[in-house]
């Protein structure tokens, strides 16, 4: 780099022109592919998606407005329901199991294990797992003929049952394992991360204030891990509504339509009926609970800058 | 309370430390009781550690077994005559609805789709989230969020329109199509990885750079892309591990000429002629996981890094 | 009367390296002691160790009469202020100054007395309600002093408490953690690497380095007869002079100048020997003041520092560096001539090889 420093600074200085306007404009070319991606894909794509829903589109996309009737029609589908129902489900139990079993594993790995490292490689692996794989696994696993089931009776407890994913109201049991399995791992590193961020002042002075352990972790600890918390949740909120591959290698849908999904939905409408209005109705009915997510994330974080700015330092 | 004990009166000069034998009482290091709680604790980890372990362990054991023991329902025991026949059919001969030539198409398709798109969506996003740091112009925060907000859109709401686009640029079910949508994909958390590891680096580097006369581009290859070699690793393996286990934009993108593993991998395994094969399907399942596996085992930290870096959001 | 901490042989090692070696100590009740030292020299270590946040390797500690080395921290009689305040986030004032006691199955009437009293002293009543994200950082400071104080214990733990706080509010803090000294009468200890946090606040300064006690002593001692150059260079802004010269038969020779050693006591004095003569720039009288000194010398000003108070201006003395003090009025500036003088009974001498005092 030749040290060309005084004409830059100068140039610099004297206002924005010259090597600084340059600059900028390389800037822009730099990034034009995500403009245009950005703006294109994220924002326009949605657009087109959305306004579909309100058209009469079928086999191909079309103009023709018919208000909420595709919301309509999608509502009282009984497959439709039934993913909704499932997903409700699906959500609730995996973020209840996920979340204490990931704070249950974050605290005992916080609390100076010898092997933390290789425990952590095994509570995290699934990570690498695709949910693809995850599915066929536990499909494997919970095979009525020869899987869990008859290698415990095998074992001598003849009255073992647990084959779930052959009785349509037990299905959701299998899947709600699988998605666990591989979720729990991965809130566990987001939460022990939240731990590990708290000042260990804190904990010195916790203990000379005589606070036993378990309740420096709930009554201080808990509290500061928000940011903790947040992220994990929104992580396993956006991997929830996007469940797709664990329940077509594990099911396929089935028993039946007893586990059927909003994301196979989409793809059903889409590839197989080929009515893209419903499709896209089904796709914005996803859309909801993100948007909204995303919506009450930036009122908070507005707010918290707001009080923020507030702070007398 | 001893007769040793003495105090020393604050003088003009205090001996420093008193005279004493052999210390009676309490001394020396807290001994060490193994508590029963600490016990708890660590079978209630190896207890969970053993739950996580299952799915691996079944599904290995079971593709060393011929079928005749597997048919035997022991799911858990190891193999009586291990036996790697299931692999070598899972690779070459596994039959799926159209041909009989295992996984080894898929895993080919697989490379060749995951290295071009792994090595441009990383590019593009180290790109952008550099420029983003370092020179601010109008709007592009604005479009910076509308990206952000990508990475947490279901896939599912923009694949219609996807369709379309690469239908008429007549890239659909190409190669070239399901990489672009790969990239298009991983850009909004990417772009998010490299921006905040932009933003701890001081910008002071960035100034003196100005300063010596460093351009735009000549920043970027000479000054930041050095530094950022613990990110793009970590962005590596996230993107690696993402592209190669995806199965639903293999599915809508990929076209019949282009079918990853995971997609192979389904078409065996959904494919029952007769009696289902579920040592041949457990090893087909083994094999295509195995890529990330091994990136993963041998990279161990920075997988973690990856994780909590892509998880520590705004 | 019994020492209120006692701290016998103490050792502290991490593996292989030893941060403290064979420590002993006695503070006297009531006693204000401060540790003082640079970064790295253990003084927090010690401190630790005391309060039973670290696990000691040898020896034993007493608080109270009572051996409380294998003691938990809170059974140790013991309250404790960090330098990050360390106050609990998410809770109220109120709550951070009573949740110890809630926990510990205090009646409730006995907290709300306790807090109120802390509060009273420290003039935090009117914070209660605030959460500790919306105070300033005296404030924070004072709540965590505060929090201390509702344990009602014989010993305080101060970790560098000030050091977080800009220049002006650690001058006021620092006075009113004398007063409250005055005012509670209980015994402190006190870790600081600011000399003159040291200097007003203490009883008795134990300056460390690399693990080790320095010198135990009050801070005018350690102020007039430090033991060794270290704790020589380290009290004292500016930093004392240091002149290194031969000994011979009763003065300090220097390149071309016999500095006149006069009324000083030596201890070991071997004639020959390289030592360091220690003068403070505060002592180093200049132009007609200087006449009155055993020892005077002409010199060239070399750099003129105005401090405002007063200015700091440096000069050369046998080919050495020399720095005075003079106050603002008097005319100084470079290439001036000036006469300079001291009484070299009132320095310190030191062995050049060893660092001690002789």
């Amino acid at each position: 780099m030749a040290n060309i420093a005084a004409a830059p600074a100068t140039a610099a200085v004297a206002g924005p022109s010259g090597p600084r306007r340059r600059f900028q404009f390389q800037a822009i070319i730099a990034t034009l592919p995500m403009i245009i991606i950005g703006f294109m894909v994220f924002f326009v794509a949605i657009l087109f998606t959305i306004y579909w829903s309100f058209t009469n589109s079928g086999m191909f996309p079309g103009w023709g407005w018919v208000g909420l009737k595709q919301y309509e029609i999608l509502w009282n589908t009984n497959n439709w329901q039934i993913a909704v129902s499932n997903i409700w489900l699906f959500a609730i139990f995996s973020l209840i199991i996920n979340f204490t079993v990931g704070f249950l594993i974050a605290v005992a790995m916080d609390q100076n294990i010898r092997q933390e490292s290789l425990f952590r490689s095994i509570f995290l692996y699934p990570f690498a797992m695709s949910l693809y794989v995850t599915g066929l696994a536990w499909q494997w696993i919970l095979d009525p003929n020869l899987g869990l089931q008859n290698a415990v009776q095998n074992w001598g407890f003849t009255n073992f049952r647990f084959a779930p994913l052959g009785d349509p109201g037990q299905a959701m049991i299998g899947l709600i394992l699988g998605g666990c399995w591989q979720g729990a791992g991965v809130t566990m590193a987001v939460l022990l991360a939240g731990i590990r961020g708290v000042d260990q002042e804190i904990w010195k002075a916790s203990k000379i204030d005589g606070i036993p352990t378990w309740k420096t972790y709930l009554f201080i600890v808990v509290p500061m891990m928000r940011g903790a918390v947040a992220t994990a949740l929104v992580l396993q909120v956006t991997g929830i509504i996007r469940t797709f591959d664990l329940v077509v290698s594990m099911t396929g849908g089935g028993p039946g339509i007893a586990t059927w999904m909003p994301a196979m939905y989409v793809i059903n409408a889409i590839q197989s009926k080929l009515n893209v209005g419903q499709g896209s109705a089904a796709a914005t009915m996803m859309l909801a609970p993100i948007a909204l997510l995303l919506i009450i994330r930036a009122v908070v974080s507005w707010r918290n800058e707001r009080r923020a700015g507030m702070n007398v330092t | 309370m001893t007769a040793d004990s003495f105090v020393q009166t604050s003088g003009a000069t205090t001996k420093v430390g008193t005279n004493r034998d052999a210390l009676t009482g309490p001394n020396g290091p807290r001994p060490k009781r193994i508590s029963p709680a600490r016990i708890g604790i660590y079978a209630f980890l190896i207890i969970v550690a053993i739950f996580f372990c299952v799915p691996l362990y079944v599904m290995l054991v079971t593709s060393f077994k011929s079928m005749p023991e597997v048919r035997e329902a022991h799911l858990f025991n190891l193999p009586r005559e291990w036996t790697i026949d299931p692999w070598i059919k899972a690779w070459s001969t596994a039959c799926t609805g159209r041909d009989c030539t295992g996984l080894a198409p898929g895993f080919w398709n697989s490379v060749k789709i995951t290295v071009p798109a792994v090595f441009i969506s990383i590019i593009v996003s180290q790109l952008n989230g550099y420029a983003l740091t370092f020179w601010r112009y109008k709007g592009a925060e604005v479009l910076f969020n509308f990206l952000v907000f990508g990475a947490f859109v279901p896939y599912q709401v923009l694949v219609y329109p996807i369709i379309i686009g690469l239908r008429d640029v007549h890239l659909f079910a190409t190669l070239p199509g399901i990489i672009i949508v790969h990239t298009i994909f991983g850009m909004p958390i990417l772009t998010l990885l490299f921006r905040n590891y932009y933003s701890s680096i001081p910008i002071e580097i960035f100034k003196a750079a100005r300063i010596d006369g460093a351009g735009f581009w000549q920043t970027f290859f000479r000054v930041m892309l050095p530094l950022s070699v613990p990110i793009t690793t970590v962005a590596v393996i996230l993107q690696v591990t993402g592209i190669w286990n995806d199965f639903i934009f293999a599915l809508v993108f990929a076209g019949q000429s282009n079918i990853p593993m995971t997609l192979q991998l389904n078409n065996i395994v959904k494919t029952t002629f007769g009696t289902v094969e579920y040592d041949v399907n457990m090893a087909a399942t083994i094999l295509t996981a195995l890529v990330p596996l091994i990136i993963y085992f041998v990279s161990g930290k920075w997988f973690v890094r990856g994780i909590a870096a892509g998880a520590v959001k705004g | 009367m019994q020492s209120s901490v006692s701290i016998h042989d103490l050792s502290l090692s991490f593996g292989s390296v030893n941060v403290l070696e064979k420590l002993s100590l006695d503070i006297a009740q009531g006693e204000f002691l401060v540790l003082l030292g640079p970064s790295g020299c253990g003084k927090s270590t010690l401190l630790n160790c005391i309060a039973g946040l670290l696990d000691i390797s040898a020896g034993q500690i007493f608080i109270s009469g009572k051996n409380v080395t294998w003691e938990e921290p809170k059974d140790r009689g013991i309250g404790m202020v960090f330098q990050s305040y360390a106050l609990y986030p998410q809770m109220t004032v109120e709550r951070n100054l009573s949740f110890g006691l809630r926990v510990a199955r205090m009646p409730a009437d006995q907290i709300a007395e306790r807090v109120k009293r802390a509060s009273d002293i420290l003039q935090i009543g009117p914070l209660l309600d605030r959460k500790p994200g919306q105070l300033s950082g005296g404030q924070r400071q004072r709540v965590a002093i505060g929090r201390a104080l509702v344990r009602d214990v014989d010993v305080f733990l101060f970790d560098e408490p000030l050091s977080n706080l800009d220049a002006k509010l650690r001058s006021e803090l620092r006075v009113e953690i004398k007063r409250l000294h005055q005012r509670l009468k209980n015994t402190m200890i006190y870790v600081t690497h600011d000399q003159i946090e040291a200097m007003t606040l203490a009883d008795r300064i134990a300056i460390m380095k690399n693990g080790v006690i320095q010198q135990l002593d009050d801070p005018h001692t350690i102020y007039n007869k430090p033991k060794n150059l270290f704790v020589a260079g380290f009290i004292g802004s500016p930093t004392m002079n240091f002149l290194t010269g031969k000994l011979a038969g009763g003065n300090v020779a220097l390149e071309g100048v016999n500095i006149p050693l006069g009324k000083y006591s030596m201890q070991k004095a071997i004639d020959g020997s390289n030592v360091v003569l220690g003068v403070r720039p505060e002592h180093v009288a200049v132009g007609e003041d200087a006449r009155k000194m055993p020892f005077t010398i002409e010199s060239e000003i070399e750099i003129v520092e105005p401090m405002g108070a007063d200015t700091v201006a440096w000069t050369k003395v046998g080919g050495q560096s020399l720095t005075f003090r003079a106050a603002a009025e008097v005319p100084l500036h470079t290439g001036q001539k000036v006469l300079v003088g001291f009484d070299p009974s009132r320095g310190s001498v030191f062995d050049a090889a060893s660092g001690d005092r002789i």
